[in-house]
């Protein structure tokens, strides 16, 4: 029943599971009585850390196939051979099959989804944010995690879209329940402007899908022969949905208030990987799907991304409020992302996924960081708060090693991304990238000037009113920052673990490109 | 020439009608079992609708038949059925207290039900007319009867219902005779363009069996009477007239279009639907009125794909079997909310009762985020799909934008209404006395225990009245200083208060039944999606 046949059953099982689980999970956590909410909130943490283990199965098992040399296509492409899949046709009606796959472009991401999730669900062990039930905020924590793990998985264009939709509700209903005084018109701006772009990606898709006779996501790599026209339009269709999911600018502005009124465990995952959905599917469905609209829009693409930059850059400079702050940097980090996209080359894809994995550890990080420095303090406003160093040391020492990380310090997982999205636009040549290269370059060292402004107001300084008599770092906070802190030390000095397997399908992405 | 009448093809049509004359005899012998022999007759109905073979046809003349069998036909019939089930249940709490009269009720509903079966089935013009007047018919007396009648609401909006259902029906009529003196086809399978001379003729006529048929889904301009008559009619009829009625209409339309050429014409009217629907909706104040305007932008998305005609009748048929169950089990749990002979109310009446009534509540989300084309019901989901990719592939790629864009409009109210459910309701506290300033420190130190249960009972008070925050914090104050003899603050717990003003309401079992029942069977209906796309194919 299963197709294809060269992959074993048991691994088309976990690919499976590491959808159902969460599913299952989130039912049943949501099912549970409210007098057992702290031990709905455990069930949902084992749920999570099953998933986990579940998503680093793919990776750790070496796969049956012949990957990389499994023959080359047609085009004299190394075809896209995910390690795992299971293929199942679900609605023949609108083209649908249940296509699940991993692979190196896609794996990094399944894992971070699963370790970010894990994290959060113990984090709200220890601490449930005013608003509602801890075990409905946990049971949606696991229907985002479905939604999330599913779009990185899906290898059908179709299912990509409805994995892409799952997310949007919970999402809503995790900064409208949980959030801050804001939090209604934050929650609706979300939703609003992000299911405006997935229904311009629902139009995309029908539009490949369409034209092309088949919404496999494998067989689709290339171009399949779609007409320029064609890839055009569903490009630019593509684009601007994954740009307001990313966000690109000028289509971020849902994000800085979505991130100041979300809780912390919202934001972390916010920010750690919903807007990864974005800039996955830029690389796998929209430079994978229509390699020409993409070569067509690319300096457009490039043009924005390096204003975001800039711009997110210089708001930082001025921004007065912590969270705020660390969300309109994910804006200038996201603009390195979609920078080494839109250079389409092997250096800047590759640059685009380790920044993608590495801005989700580290803004992960910041934003619990930002959480419990909020929590403590009572204020985000980085003109109450000061002297953290002196009341604070160990927190103050967090945030100052995650701000540097951020600013892109070699030797921690930031700087690869920044660094070789600015290489791979001055290897892509010409005025225009040479411009868009050195830009983003100031821009970068800007980054370092806001985080350094921001460090030198919260740790620095005499101690304020709002700092005094911190709790010291708990034992649960220590638990979900630990691996985040770790895995922002071993990504940066040793980038290939999550490049190592990528070069194929990104060879086979941006192949059809030049 | 006498026709061979094929009795096992017009099975469901015997038994629906059979069901409506059952009740009569019912209530002229007993005076009382009208829902049962209702809801038997019905589910029997559904049954037979299943049973009768496919392709089969009755009262065929020269290859052409008034009575076609086929799947999509026994779907629909079911469907039919289902809802007349439905809304027997739910009215069943009103019927028993008698609010209205149920013998008449129920006869009527099931007589509406047969008209519904015959335009299932319908092969050509006039039994199709015949069968959504027979459908439309007992609604205006339905929408306006009651027993007690408190306000004018309920007859007016039956009149306005009447008169512009009479007239929908009178174009309608004329269009389809012009069509005959046009191209001398009264049979479905027979419409053809006219040609020659009375190519005009034949147009006129088409279009103006379209604007007839569109009165009756409430397509923008010809809506007006819907949401009055949604509003003032009691909500299980109201959930009869935007589903049975609608699909009624959506039938009668797909029947048409799917042959005639007019696709400019409904391609206006789906954009116009839509458009004004939802722009409207985003204003409305009121439960009843904002979910008719949603219906009227809803019947919007289910014209749509009709404008690339054949093409695109079974995504149409499609959204409106998934539209249909969703409605219906948004306006089931209105009914269960409001309790049974109450209007809807206003969308301020609303506030909190997601949290009273958790399985209530769900349903209600699973209902609007389904209208929305939003997980977690599939359904809903699927059905924008199914429209957009009909649209795409048969080349209206225009209009597959304006229905996505309209999605995110309808994706406001949709949200405010779902986010009110779940709001948290604003604390009443009543203060008896203020606390003197210097009183505080020493209640403060009463009891460490009293803060901690403070934030337990009021963590989630609105933010929007700091007094009444401030009152709470100081309840524990006032027990435990009251206890310690120096009671100097007093408030009601809001607690109590709360749950004093709001009472659960008492759900049927008939009407929690039928909302369980609906919404298992869209969230089952969203994951093998297939199966509907399987029926309406055949």
């Amino acid at each position: 029943m299963m197709a294809p046949d060269d992959v074993p059953l048991g691994m088309q099982l976990v690919l499976i599971a590491l959808l159902a689980v969460p599913a299952l999970g989130a039912a049943a956590v949501a099912l549970m009585p409210a007098r057992r909410d702290r031990g709905a909130r455990l069930l949902a943490t084992v749920v999570a850390a099953a998933t986990f283990v579940l998503s680093l199965l793919p990776g750790v098992i070496p796969s049956t196939r012949e990957v990389g040399w499994a023959g080359y296509g047609s085009a004299g492409l190394p075809p896209v051979v995910p390690w795992v899949e299971v293929d199942v046709p679900w609605v023949p009606a609108l083209g649908i099959d249940f296509h699940l796959g991993v692979d190196g472009v896609s794996w990094p991401l399944v894992v971070l989804t699963g370790l970010l999730t894990l994290l959060c669900c113990g984090y709200t062990l220890a601490k449930v944010p005013a608003g509602g039930s801890g075990r409905t905020l946990a049971a949606l924590l696991l229907v985002l995690e479905v939604g999330i793990l599913g779009t990185f998985l899906a290898l059908d264009l179709v299912l990509f879209f409805v994995f892409f939709e799952v997310v949007l509700l919970p999402m809503y209903a995790v900064i409208a329940g949980w959030g801050g005084i804001e939090r209604r018109r934050a929650a609706r701006k979300f939703v609003l402007y992000t299911l405006f772009g997935s229904v311009l990606l629902l139009l995309g898709v029908f539009t490949v899908v369409v034209a092309a006779g088949t919404g496999d996501l494998l067989a689709l790599v290339g171009g399949y022969g779609l007409s320029r026209t064609t890839q055009c339009v569903a490009f630019a269709l593509f684009a601007v949905a994954f740009a307001v999911k990313a966000p690109l600018w000028p289509l971020h502005t849902w994000l800085p208030d979505a991130h100041t009124e979300a809780p912390t465990v919202g934001s972390v995952i916010l920010a750690g990987v919903l807007l990864k959905m974005g800039t996955y599917g830029l690389i796998r469905v929209g430079v994978g799907v229509a390699p020409e609209g993409a070569a067509w829009a690319a300096p457009v693409l490039g043009i924005l991304a390096a204003a975001a930059i800039i711009a997110g850059s210089l708001v930082c400079l001025r921004q007065t409020e912590l969270k705020r702050l660390i969300a309109y940097s994910s804006v200038g980090h996201m603009g390195f992302v979609l920078l080494g996209i839109a250079t389409l080359t092997m250096t800047g894809v590759q640059a685009a996924l380790i920044g993608n994995v590495a801005h989700g550890l580290i803004t992960g990080l910041l934003f619990f960081l930002a959480g419990a420095i909020k929590d403590r303090a009572h204020t985000g406003d980085l003109g109450e708060l000061g002297g953290l160093r002196e009341t604070a040391p160990r927190l103050a020492g967090l945030l100052g090693f995650a701000a540097i990380a951020s600013l892109g310090l070699p030797g921690l997982a930031g700087f690869w991304g920044e660094a070789f999205a600015v290489v791979a636009a001055v290897e892509r040549g010409g005025p225009l990238w040479l411009t868009l290269a050195v830009v983003a370059a100031i821009g970068g060292a800007l980054t370092a000037a806001y985080f350094l402004r921001l460090l030198r107001r919260i740790t620095h300084g005499p101690a304020a009113p709002a700092v005094a008599g911190f709790p010291a770092v708990t034992r649960s906070e220590w638990l979900a920052w630990s691996p985040l802190i770790l895995l922002t030390l071993v990504v940066g000095l040793v980038p290939a673990l999550v490049l190592a397997a990528a070069s194929d399908p990104v060879a086979a992405l941006t192949g059809a490109v030049r | 020439m006498i026709q061979a009448v094929d009795h096992v093809a017009l099975l469901p049509l015997y038994a629906a009608a059979g069901t409506a004359l059952l009740v009569l005899v019912v209530e002229l012998a007993f005076g009382r079992f009208h829902l049962f022999a209702g809801t038997v007759g019905a589910l029997a109905t559904a049954v037979v609708a299943v049973a009768v073979p496919d392709h089969a046809g009755t009262l065929c003349r020269d290859g052409l038949c008034s009575w076609t069998v086929t799947p999509h036909a026994a779907l629909m019939a079911v469907l039919f059925a289902g809802l007349t089930v439905g809304v027997l249940a739910l009215s069943a709490p009103a019927l028993r207290r008698g609010f209205a009269p149920p013998g008449e009720f129920c006869f009527l509903l099931t007589c509406a039900m047969t008209g519904g079966v015959v335009v299932a089935y319908a092969g050509d013009l006039i039994t199709l007319i015949v069968g959504l007047e027979t459908l439309t018919l007992p609604l205006y007396v339905l929408v306006g009867l009651r027993r007690v009648r408190e306000s004018t609401a309920g007859a007016a909006a039956a009149v306005t219902f009447f008169l512009v259902s009479v007239i929908s029906t009178a174009i309608a009529l004329l269009g389809a005779a012009l069509l005959f003196a046009a191209t001398g086809a009264v049979h479905l399978d027979a419409l053809v363009e006219g040609s020659g001379a009375y190519a005009s003729l034949a147009a006129v006529g088409a279009a103006l069996v379209v604007i007839g048929f569109a009165f009756k889904v409430a397509a923008v301009p010809l809506h007006a009477w819907a949401p009055a008559t949604y509003d003032g009619a009691p909500v299980p009829v109201a959930a009869y007239l935007s589903t049975a009625s609608k699909l009624g209409g959506v039938l009668a339309l797909a029947a048409v279009v799917q042959r005639l050429d007019t696709g400019p014409l409904i391609a206006v009217l789906a954009v116009l639907t839509m458009t004004v629907g939802n722009l409207v909706a985003l204003r409305q104040t009121r439960m009843v009125r904002l979910l008719a305007w949603s219906s009227v932008a809803q019947a919007g998305y289910i014209l749509a794909p009709l404008a690339a005609g054949a093409a695109g009748v079974r995504a149409a048929y499609a959204y409106a079997v998934f539209f249909v169950l969703l409605e219906f089990v948004a306006l089931g749990v209105i009914a269960a909310l409001r309790g049974p002979g109450t209007d809807g109310g206003a969308l301020d009446d609303y506030r909190g009762e997601g949290r009273r009534n958790p399985w209530l509540g769900a349903a209600m989300v699973l209902a609007l985020a389904g209208l929305a084309g939003l997980p977690p019901g599939l359904a809903g989901l699927f059905a924008k799909v199914a429209v957009v990719e009909s649209l795409i592939a048969s080349g209206w790629g225009w209009l597959a934008g304006v229905v996505a864009l309209n999605a995110v409009i309808a994706l406001a109210y949709y949200v405010r209404v779902g986010a009110l459910l779940y709001a948290v309701p604003e604390r009443a506290g009543i203060p008896v006395a203020t606390l003197p300033p210097s009183a505080a420190p020493s209640s403060a130190t009463a009891s460490p225990a009293a803060p901690s249960s403070a934030t337990a009972s009021s963590a989630t008070a609105s933010p929007a009245a700091p007094s009444s925050a401030t009152a709470s914090s100081a309840t524990p104050a006032a027990v435990v200083s009251a206890g310690e003899g120096t009671a100097a603050v007093a408030v009601i717990d809001p607690d109590l208060f709360d749950a004093a003003a709001h009472p659960r309401p008492v759900v049927a079992r008939a009407v929690a039944v039928s909302i369980a029942v609906a919404a298992i069977t869209v969230a089952v209906l969203g994951f093998v999606p297939q199966a509907v796309f399987d029926a309406l194919s055949g």
